[in-house]
């Protein structure tokens, strides 16, 4: 694949403090436009705290965050524009219907009527999910409600799309379809950061960086990383960092 | 704008899609209102009484007859001293107590005027009003027909004299009280519950993320529940005038002002609520103990606040509706205007402010 030099995310001795915790202790990494970047960690490694400093959600304590050209602190609202951002509980509103829910959230990022109608139909077409475009969002399997999230994340044509363990509680069979979508969405020139906790999943990944106690202990592409820690695949990978 | 606009439309959705929202919304008030105001309307029937007859002479006789035939009474206990009195109200066997004074039909002959007592318990306000305007009228009614109609200008006059709340605090309380809580349950209740909804199911923060500013999204979300409240409101006010008679003496446009104040002080409170509750169940246990309950118990509505201990009273200083209360009895019944309420308005417009600068203090440390 293809890649572009272009740093999208630049990430420089971010630090974020709780109290006496250091969620993140001096990350530092860059992420160039059009990648699939995994951010890998176990539970409690830190990866959620950072993704929400990167989506403006959350403030860092110190340090240089830039996402799409923009610093997070200073320019807050610019980098909110450009990106999107699926959370792990596929966040929609289970008492509006499919049809309304993509309405409501390309209405909140000030798309015109006449754009989110046409851009609508486009999209239920391809999801195949014309038929149900009137069903409530209760009603809908999770795989279903998944790739709406996903659709509705990236509906605006963000630069950086945020996942944060997209695929978690999904069989295996919708999370392959899933990873379709994501690079669907690369190869439309949108940047991915993926948070998860499957290491299968790492090895579809451009890069991975892999966090353990607030720190980046690896980062590179999987080949990389599997030949410097001299293992098969990445779990390997995973199991000799966080020991 | 026209971002609002969505957001706006959504929660609408919210509401009308979810039937147990609007039963709370439109049923409860409706039902509320009904209930506080028949248990006061209700006629009265078979209400013991007691009668201590000092004098037992003929008029006594007649008066006495004339009230237990009426139907509204049950004569269950003879009384034979003042001291029995007391004691029967405590036993609970009676609700009022009729004294005749001694040599009733004498001095009414002699002297023309004689006057007859009528003790009420009043720890039940609108039973004891009732029950002694009964009373009053039968008497009066037994003047007229037995004696005036003869020819004798004489008169008896009732001395209503009210045991335990000597002031029948209670009276026309329902509605005001009703609207404090109705107001409060929809504006603090739901909207709390409303907010902490959207942080359960993560949509929250999909909305923080997007480039809607903070402010706009609670104004959204509380702009459909300030305008079902107000129409609740205004359903509560047109009941109680066109069911139950209840008089709006003062002027109505100050009277809904009053009342959007409220509503808006109570959906600040919401929001602070909300800004302290992760889950839908914590915002609902929340507004239940915190607003609902302290509502109905000090704010004066159920139980007079003269008659707490003072510990009692001050907390009562706290609650909000105890202000509202005042304020809509003074504008309904004695038809005052701003002069009179000021301080209570003040009070309540202060809360506001203070509930609006906690959260959005709460709201800042949440997102550092």
């Amino acid at each position: 694949m293809q890649k572009q030099t272009e740093n999208i995310i630049e990430v420089k001795d971010l630090v974020k403090r709780f109290g006496a915790f250091l969620a993140n202790d001096n990350l530092t990494f860059e992420v160039k436009r059009g990648e699939i970047f995994g951010f890998l960690g176990a539970n409690g490694a830190g990866k959620t705290t950072a993704i929400k400093i990167l989506s403006g959600l959350s403030y860092p304590t110190s340090g240089l965050v830039n996402v799409a050209g923009f610093d997070v602190y200073k320019q807050r609202n610019k980098v909110k524009e450009n990106i999107g951002y699926m959370s792990q509980k596929f966040s929609l509103y289970e008492d509006l219907t499919v049809k309304e829910n993509i309405r409501f959230y390309g209405g909140i990022y000030g798309l015109s009527n006449k754009y989110i109608k046409q851009k609508t139909e486009d999209l239920l077409n391809r999801l195949k999910m014309t038929q149900i475009q009137n069903s409530l969002i209760s009603s809908l399997p999770l795989g279903w409600k998944q790739k709406i999230a996903f659709s509705v994340a990236i509906f605006h044509n963000p630069k950086v799309v945020f996942l944060d363990e997209p695929t978690g509680g999904v069989d295996p069979i919708t999370r392959r379809d899933f990873w379709e979508m994501i690079y669907e969405a690369a190869d439309a020139g949108i940047t991915v950061f993926v948070t998860t906790h499957y290491m299968d999943e790492a090895e579809y990944c451009d890069r991975v960086s892999i966090m353990d106690q607030g720190k980046i202990k690896a980062l590179g592409t999987p080949t990389e990383l599997k030949k410097l820690f001299k293992a098969d695949n990445m779990d390997e990978v995973f199991l000799k960092i966080a020991r | 704008m026209n971002r609002f606009i969505g957001f706006v439309k959504k929660e609408f959705h919210h509401i009308f899609r979810d039937y147990r929202t609007m039963l709370i919304l439109f049923g409860m008030p409706i039902a509320q209102i009904l209930i506080f105001g028949y248990v006061v309307a209700n006629e009265i029937k078979d209400v013991n009484i007691g009668i201590l007859d000092k004098s037992k002479d003929n008029v006594t006789q007649e008066i006495t007859n004339k009230i237990t035939s009426s139907g509204f009474f049950i004569l269950s206990d003879n009384i034979n001293s003042d001291n029995e009195i007391e004691e029967a109200f405590k036993k609970g066997v009676v609700r009022q107590v009729i004294v005749f004074e001694p040599n009733f039909a004498q001095k009414l002959k002699r002297e023309g005027v004689v006057n007859v007592q009528i003790i009420a318990d009043a720890s039940d306000a609108n039973t004891a009003n009732m029950v002694s305007n009964y009373t009053k009228a039968i008497i009066n009614n037994y003047v007229q027909t037995n004696l005036n109609s003869r020819g004798l200008p004489y008169k008896i006059i009732p001395e209503v004299r009210m045991l335990y709340n000597e002031e029948l605090k209670g009276v026309y309380m329902f509605v005001p009280g009703t609207m404090a809580l109705i107001l409060m349950l929809v504006s603090a209740m739901m909207t709390s519950i409303s907010i902490a909804r959207e942080k359960e199911m993560g949509t929250m923060e999909i909305l923080l993320v997007s480039p809607l500013k903070p402010l706009p999204i609670v104004v959204g979300k509380v702009i459909p529940y300030m305008a079902l409240s107000f129409i609740n409101a205004i359903l509560i006010i047109a009941l109680s005038y066109f069911v139950f008679g209840m008089p709006i003496n003062g002027s109505l446009i100050f009277l809904l002002l009053e009342t959007l104040l409220f509503i808006f002080m109570a959906l600040s409170l919401g929001i602070l609520i909300s800004t302290v509750s992760n889950s839908q169940m914590e915002a609902m246990f929340i507004s239940m103990f915190a607003l609902l309950l302290p509502t109905m118990l000090l704010s004066g509505f159920i139980f007079p606040i003269e008659n707490m201990p003072v510990v009692l009273q001050w907390l009562c200083n706290l609650m909000p509706a105890k202000y509202f209360i005042i304020i809509i009895k003074n504008i309904m019944i004695k038809g005052s205007s701003v002069l009179i309420v000021w301080k209570e308005t003040l009070v309540i417009a202060g809360m506001t402010v203070f509930f609006l600068a906690m959260s959005v203090k709460k709201f800042k440390v949440r997102l550092e």
